[in-house]
């Protein structure tokens, strides 16, 4: 036995040596070959889209960026050393000093878990990391993540090689960058991974009918819940789509499988989340939903009904009473809803979105955030490039091969790109559906004209080999032989092709690297020989509050800052950005935009010991707090009607040279801003006190504080701290 | 007119129930446990409104598990059915193995819920 297997094994060792890898790629089949290049495809863009989003590692350090993600940052790190009970359950008092922050029921813990799980994870399989370092790259890690799911819904929707063309137009799509580049550890970056996703399991729920599809969607729409705000725009879409499905008559029994088991699950998983609470019952935002799953139930009823009864007369009747029954209930129970309050309408973010100037004439807060505004054509051109004109090419195919998930698409599509249009920050939701649809249009063209060349080259194979014996391959020839150019023409196109795509993936490359991959928090500028100069003040100043406050200080700042200052300078704010009271921020503006005295009494209720300005006269930053001061005013002026904007104003203009207005030369904002500035000499060539970020010289050179004396201010003046002073003694 | 409508209506309802007789008992018992789910849900509605909707998430909890259960075994109705063609390759044990799948997420999250 064992003689008779070793000759064997001799034999075949010898009559096969093992061939070179390249040969025995060419000996696989060609379903292997296929299923061998995908797999090597999708590997190969899932290291791209994690590789491009590392700019800012690489240039600067393994830090967080922005203001957003600094609260996400410390929330995460309060959750893995005091566990899920104590963070689901946390009361933060250091920050909306004196009211406090209820955070486990004012936040989307989807992120912080997701990190934590990682960090978990890691620490198990012993890699000593740091949650930091987890954080950081968490964002492009589910970057990667979404291109696969972008593949399998290419796949869903077209097939395999749209799904491939989708998958690598949404690696680089800088639309999808801007917000989940590394350091980038904010609410969208794992959003829209959970927006793909759900709409990936509900497509396919609605394509096989099957309930362990639609609990798998109802799944991807509790993480979707869990994660961003933005849900709302999903549980709108859906109900949308099922209307639509309903109304072209494309309805069947899947429909009402998928959708019933996603609402209801999905609903029910929704309201654990303490922030969303009972809102799918009682938001106007989410009543479409439950407006859909009723009529969902009243149509089917009436399908079966009709389909038992088999009588067409007898149908009529029982229609008519049940329906005039059913729409006076519906129409009855919802304007008693709505009438009495219970069912509250939309409200102010979402409200904006219908009406645009909305937000402008009632809400300054949302309108003074810059991305909320509404989106210009360059911004589209910046973050889409070729997919701006790849898109209603790819809707022209999604039209000619209509099914149930090119429709699903195709809304996607339309409406997310409406949304984009009335707010930039919604370019981001709308970047999957172009990238979707572009790459419909991609590789239907490629597929296209890859056909025609090889049917050119295949004609003349087959009229040698078969003789003149079939008609169609004579025809075929002869049809080929009457356009001579087609062949050329087509790999003219595909050149072409190749060619655009090409300058897509280098645009986005240097998009990337040169508008979105900067800190925000770390700035950097060229020195006069070109070599670069880094300004690290932000954290210079954080730290300084560290290190040299008493730990139960507090700062007032503008409420930009106030997830950096409790996040890296661990102390008390009065307003940050989470902008839930805006009568405590209108509070603020209103001391920074009074008289030094009013001011002072203000802050003495507020019982703040340091006050933190921004001011970028001396480096030329232009996002500094003299920038922002209208807005201070406006918020300010919107609660208290002592503060009117024109009284800063000077015919209209915005001046903080000699010809401002009085008011603006002696409020609180320009005196701390300004203090000692009039003896720094800024330009060669130019007076002193000469701002820089404004271009001109400042009005009121000889300040005088009364109340507060000067802190610290750091190395390039960016930051500026001052001190409360305690009042006077009485005699 | 009220007569014809009468006799329309006692035609409707007798056409009715000669096709309803007509459909299968496994059939029949589905939607037995649908009719119980939905009374329960109203006998619910009826209590919260006598005594007041406080807690909220218990009531809604308790409406939802009736509502959901009702509508799972519609969803399995649907698919075991065998007179509809878009499931005829979906075998009765795969419909009912989703079907109890589907109503443990159901109950494991209404008992979260529950308060």
């Amino acid at each position: 036995m064992g003689a008779k297997a070793a000759e064997n094994g001799a034999k075949s060792s010898s009559s096969a040596p093992s061939p070179p890898p390249l040969k025995a790629f060419f000996r696989l089949k060609t379903k292997q070959q296929e299923l061998l290049i995908r797999v090597a495809s999708l590997a190969l863009i899932y290291v791209l889209a994690f590789a491009v989003r590392l700019f800012s590692v690489l240039r600067y350090e393994s830090m967080i960026h922005e203001f957003d993600p600094y609260f996400n940052y410390r929330t995460t790190l309060f959750l893995t050393r005091n566990g899920f009970y104590e963070f689901w359950n946390w009361f933060d008092s250091e920050s909306w000093y004196p009211l406090g922050r209820i955070i486990g029921g004012t936040l989307y813990p989807g992120l912080m878990v997701t990190a934590a799980l990682i960090y978990r994870l890691l620490r198990f399989l012993t890699f000593a990391v740091h949650i930091r370092e987890v954080c950081v790259l968490t964002a492009p890690f589910f970057a990667s993540n979404t291109t696969i799911v972008a593949y399998f819904f290419g796949k869903e929707i077209w097939d395999s090689g749209a799904g491939l063309v989708a998958a690598a137009l949404i690696a680089i799509c800088p639309g999808y960058i801007s917000r989940s580049v590394a350091g980038s550890y904010d609410n969208e970056g794992v959003a829209i991974f959970a927006l793909l996703f759900t709409f990936y399991l509900f497509v396919k729920a609605v394509n096989t009918g099957s309930l362990a599809w639609a609990l798998a969607s109802a799944f991807g729409y509790f993480y979707m819940v869990s994660a961003w705000g933005g849900y709302v725009f999903i549980i709108n879409l859906i109900p949308l789509y099922v209307l639509v499905l309903l109304v072209t008559g494309r309805y069947s029994m899947r429909l009402y499988v998928a959708y019933n088991c996603m609402y209801i699950l999905g609903m029910l998983l929704a309201m654990q989340i303490r922030f969303v609470g009972f809102q799918h019952v009682q938001s106007g935002e989410h009543m479409a939903a439950m407006g859909v799953f009723f009529l969902l139930q009243v149509f089917y009823f009436l399908d079966w009904v009709k389909y038992m009864l088999n009588d067409k007369q007898l149908f009529q009747s029982f229609l008519r009473i049940t329906l005039t029954f059913a729409i006076s209930v519906g129409a009855l129970a919802l304007g008693i809803g709505t009438a009495s309050g219970y069912i509250s309408p939309w409200t102010g973010r979402f409200y904006s979105l219908l009406d645009p100037t909305y937000a402008k004439d009632h809400i300054p807060i949302i309108a003074s955030v810059s991305e909320h505004q509404p989106t210009a054509w360059s911004s589209f051109m910046f973050d889409f490039h070729i997919l701006l004109f790849l898109f209603p090419a790819g809707l022209y195919f999604c039209f000619k091969r209509l099914s149930d998930a090119t429709i699903f698409i195709v809304m996607y599509g339309l409406t997310s790109m409406y949304f984009a249009g009335v707010m930039v920050r919604l370019i981001l939701v709308a970047a999957p559906a172009v990238c979707l649809i572009s790459a419909i249009a991609i590789s239907a063209t490629v597929k296209n004209l890859t056909s025609l060349i090889r049917t050119k080259g295949k004609a003349p194979l087959a009229v040698s080999g078969k003789g003149s014996s079939s008609l169609k391959a004579s025809a075929k020839a002869s049809a080929d032989q009457s356009l001579p150019f087609q062949h050329n023409c087509a790999i003219a196109l595909l050149v072409g092709a190749f060619y655009l795509l090409s300058r897509y993936a280098i645009h986005c490359t240097w998009v990337t690297s040169e508008a979105y991959s900067s800190p925000s928090i770390v700035l950097a500028a060229r020195g006069a020989h070109g070599g670069r100069v880094i300004f690290d003040d932000y954290r210079e100043a954080y730290y300084w509050l560290r290190q040299n406050t008493p730990a139960d200080a507090k700062v007032m700042s503008w409420w930009d800052y106030g997830y950096q200052i409790t996040a890296m300078g661990n102390r008390t704010v009065i307003v940050d950005n989470n902008t839930w009271n805006n009568t405590h921020i209108a509070t603020v503006g209103r001391a920074m935009s009074s008289y030094e005295p009013e001011a002072y009494e203000i802050m003495q209720s507020l019982d703040v010991d340091y006050v933190l300005v921004v001011f970028g006269g001396l480096t030329g930053y232009s996002s500094d707090d003299i920038n922002k001061f209208l807005w201070m005013v406006r918020i300010g002026g919107g609660v208290f009607p002592v503060i009117k904007e024109p009284d800063y104003l000077v015919n209209g203009e915005y001046r903080v040279d000699k010809g401002a207005a009085p008011k603006m030369l002696n409020c609180l904002m320009y005196k701390l801003a300004y203090y000692r500035f009039g003896e720094m000499t800024t330009e060669y060539g130019k007076p002193t006190g000469y701002d820089r970020a404004r271009g001109v010289e400042i009005g009121n050179k000889d300040i005088k504080l009364e109340y507060l004396e000067e802190a610290f201010t750091t190395s390039n003046w960016i930051i500026r701290i001052y001190k409360v002073k305690p009042p006077k003694n009485r005699w | 007119m009220a007569k014809s409508s009468s006799s329309d209506a006692q035609a409707l309802i007798r056409s009715l129930r000669s096709a309803y007789a007509a459909t299968p008992t496994n059939l029949k018992i589905i939607d037995l446990y649908v009719v119980y789910a939905i009374t329960t849900a109203v006998i619910q509605i009826v209590y919260m409104g006598i005594v007041g909707s406080f807690p909220f998430n218990s009531f809604l909890s308790g409406i939802l598990s009736c509502v959901g259960t009702a509508v799972l075994a519609v969803c399995l109705r649907i698919q075991v059915n065998k007179e509809n063609k878009e499931f005829k390759d979906l075998s009765p044990e795969r419909a009912f193995a989703d079907f109890v799948l589907c109503n443990l997420v159901l109950h494991l999250v209404i008992m979260n819920f529950l308060g």
